[in-house]
């Protein structure tokens, strides 16, 4: 069942590359949509590595762990789309760059 | 081999979602190509029998959550493409490439050394073995319920909770003020 040609570690390193990509788009872009889909990026990469390790500890849990992972990035994206809609609205071609200041 | 071809196929697919998502320079595009690595994630959820999780990552994220980013895209105004040219600080971008790459390689080493160290011995898998030594189809749900409404039972009604704040508190702050309330803040 596990004697496979594709071992725990590529996903792990398929997942660090996943995870890599995300974190150069947090980095990169300005749009704060695009952010928040790059955090979805990163998050995906995290549940990837705990459904490879699930498999290799032959442990549920992992796969536990990563139900309530989507729960929690699903109340995330909702609250932070809610912020992203009460800000461009008032101000519609803001960036991240022109929201360093709490002031509205 | 066919568990090698799936998992190259799922691999080019979701790199290449993410490589979409980070260059697109229109919003939507970016939401497309997130699809595209969710459903590349899901088959690798399969490939790993988490069959469940695979089809609440379809239902709850390709499903869900990239139609909420459209709908908020598509609320916003879809024509306003990020100009990709305009650099605000001169290093940036040569700097999130080299920490990020320097993230992968820390990983990549920590995963081999990890591995090269480790004297656990690996479990069997996680497809659960009927009487007859067959595999259930049905073992990954009725496993996974099991642990979730034995060991952690209490987080997922936490998460119920969670849930409900999230709903109230989005409604509080998408809602457009009314202009009493303007009026008693002015005053």
């Amino acid at each position: 069942m596990l004697a496979s040609i594709v071992t725990t570690e590529w996903y792990l390193v398929l997942a660090a590359m996943l995870f890599s990509i995300g974190m150069v788009g947090v980095m990169v872009r300005r749009n704060p949509l695009v952010l928040f889909m790059c955090i979805e990026l990163m998050l995906n990469a995290v549940n990837l590595t705990f459904v490879a390790f699930a498999r290799q500890n032959g442990d549920i849990g992992g796969q536990t762990t990563v139900f309530f992972v989507m729960v929690v990035a699903a109340a995330e994206v909702v609250v932070g789309l809610g912020i992203i809609v009460a800000i461009l609205r008032r101000r519609p071609t803001a960036t991240t760059d022109d929201l360093a200041e709490l002031k509205g | 081999m066919m568990e090698l071809f799936v998992f190259v196929v799922a691999a080019a697919m979701v790199l290449g979602g993410a490589i979409g998502v980070i260059v697109s320079k229109h919003p939507v595009h970016a939401a497309l190509s997130l699809i595209l690595t969710l459903f590349g994630v899901a088959v690798l959820f399969v490939a790993q029998e988490a069959n469940f999780l695979a089809a609440v990552q379809v239902i709850v994220y390709a499903g869900a959550i990239v139609v909420l980013f459209l709908f908020v895209i598509m609320l916003l105004g879809v024509d306003n493409a990020e100009n990709l040219r305009i650099e605000p600080f001169k290093i940036q971008r040569p700097l999130a490439a080299v920490v990020s790459v320097a993230v992968f390689a820390l990983v990549v080493t920590a995963v081999f050394v990890a591995r090269d160290a480790s004297t656990a011995a690996t479990g069997t898998g996680l497809e659960v073995l009927g009487d007859d030594g067959t595999p259930i189809h049905d073992g990954n749900i009725k496993a996974l319920a099991r642990d979730l409404f034995s060991d952690h039972v209490l987080a997922f009604e936490l998460t119920s909770v969670l849930l409900v704040i999230a709903v109230v508190g989005t409604v509080l702050l998408a809602r457009k003020p009314r202009k009493a309330d303007l009026q008693e803040v002015g005053s």
